[in-house]
């Protein structure tokens, strides 16, 4: 149906776009570090030495009943369900940090367990609804 | 199977609509602003500024799936050589730009409430900014470039490569750790996003489609028309 030519041509594509998706797969594998935003405290755990005073991101969930008000900080574990970390911050929290949601902090490792934040951010999940249907949720 | 494919016959088809089309996008867009920002509910946790994703994922899903179609007919005009997919492909990419641009910004808006931050750079919106780039050069490389040729292979070039970008930035919230949510609306599974909600949503997405429709047929009714000055009756 189509000339030597067309199908000479999509060939070619072909062999250009496969050859583009290896590199391009292969680029972010190897950049893999660098494209992960925050770390879990699993992955913390298993890394084989820390450094300290390097800038690092931590994330996961706020582990319940674990925020503790101090005058001029605060203190929160840390927690992916199976490791935990101890995070101390003083300073703005936005509106969405609360116990048993997501956050990611940005600061320092003090050791493996102990994180010293100046910057929290709320990581919000991608559920939505309206405060009413949520009411009932949590009523069952 | 391409004969009838032709600038010509699309130009007269589309003359007729763009009024009908213009008028129906105003109607859906007032449902639309009306229900996403006084009927649909507050949410849990966002409360009100919620109401900005009814902009900020219908502009995304659209500069995400104009940009995937200007790279399929991209791709179409490299096999084919026909130079009516390059021109529906420049036609299309200002409307896809802008929302690119709307959803970067609204996105921003949304994040420092929510977030506590205006900007980071994870995996989602570095791709994002990546394909606002991408659609820059694309628009540029049409205007830069003065012989015809040269001007369709190389915006031709750049969007193929930049259509490998859309899938990246659909998966990294999968692949890669990252501030942004996961993916709320999903295709083959239940949406974690209430029916109140998802209705002002589907709207302002339709809204915004119509909307590049009918850009998309103007710009391409201006370069019929470009053609057809040059004396070039026919492709």
């Amino acid at each position: 149906m189509y000339g030597k030519k067309v199908k000479f041509r999509a060939a070619f594509i072909l062999l250009v776009l496969i050859s583009l998706v290896l590199i391009i797969y292969l680029s972010l594998k190897t950049l893999e570090d660098n494209v992960v935003y925050f770390l879990s405290p699993t992955e913390i755990q298993n890394k084989e030495e820390i450094k300290r005073n390097e800038k690092v991101r931590v994330g996961g969930m706020v582990k319940k009943n674990s925020i503790k008000s101090y005058t001029n900080y605060i203190s929160f574990i840390l927690t992916d369900y199976k490791n935990e970390i101890n995070v101390t911050y003083s300073g703005t929290i936005p509106n969405l940090f609360s116990e048993e949601k997501g956050v990611v902090a940005e600061g320092t490792l003090k050791d493996k367990n102990y994180f010293i934040a100046n910057k929290i951010l709320a990581k919000h999940d991608e559920n939505y609804m309206p405060p009413k249907v949520n009411n009932s949720l949590d009523s069952k | 199977m391409l004969k009838n494919f032709n600038p010509n016959k699309a130009f007269f088809l589309t003359t007729k609509i763009l009024k009908t089309l213009f008028f129906i996008f105003i109607i859906i867009l007032i449902i639309g602003l009306t229900e996403s920002l006084w009927i649909s509910p507050e949410d849990y946790k966002q409360s009100h500024s919620v109401r900005i994703m009814y902009v900020h994922v219908p502009s995304a899903w659209i500069s995400l799936g104009i940009f995937a179609f200007i790279g399929i007919l991209s791709l179409f005009n490299f096999i084919f050589k026909n130079k009516n997919f390059s021109l529906i492909a420049k036609s299309l990419s200002t409307s896809g730009f802008v929302f690119c641009i709307i959803a970067l910004v609204t996105g921003s808006i949304w994040g420092y409430p929510t977030w506590g931050t205006w900007w980071v750079w994870d995996a989602r919106i570095t791709s994002m900014l990546l394909l606002s780039i991408f659609y820059l050069m694309y628009i540029l490389s049409w205007k830069v470039f003065e012989k015809n040729i040269n001007q369709e292979k190389i915006s031709s070039i750049i969007a193929i490569i930049g259509m490998l970008n859309v899938p990246i930035i659909k998966f990294s919230v999968d692949w890669w750790n990252t501030l942004h949510q996961n993916a709320t609306v999903k295709i083959f599974s239940k949406s974690s996003i209430h029916p109140s909600m998802m209705l002002p949503l589907l709207i302002m997405t339709v809204a915004f489609a119509l909307f590049s429709l009918i850009i998309f047929i103007m710009e391409y009714k201006a370069e019929v028309v470009k053609l057809k000055n040059k004396g070039l009756d026919r492709l």
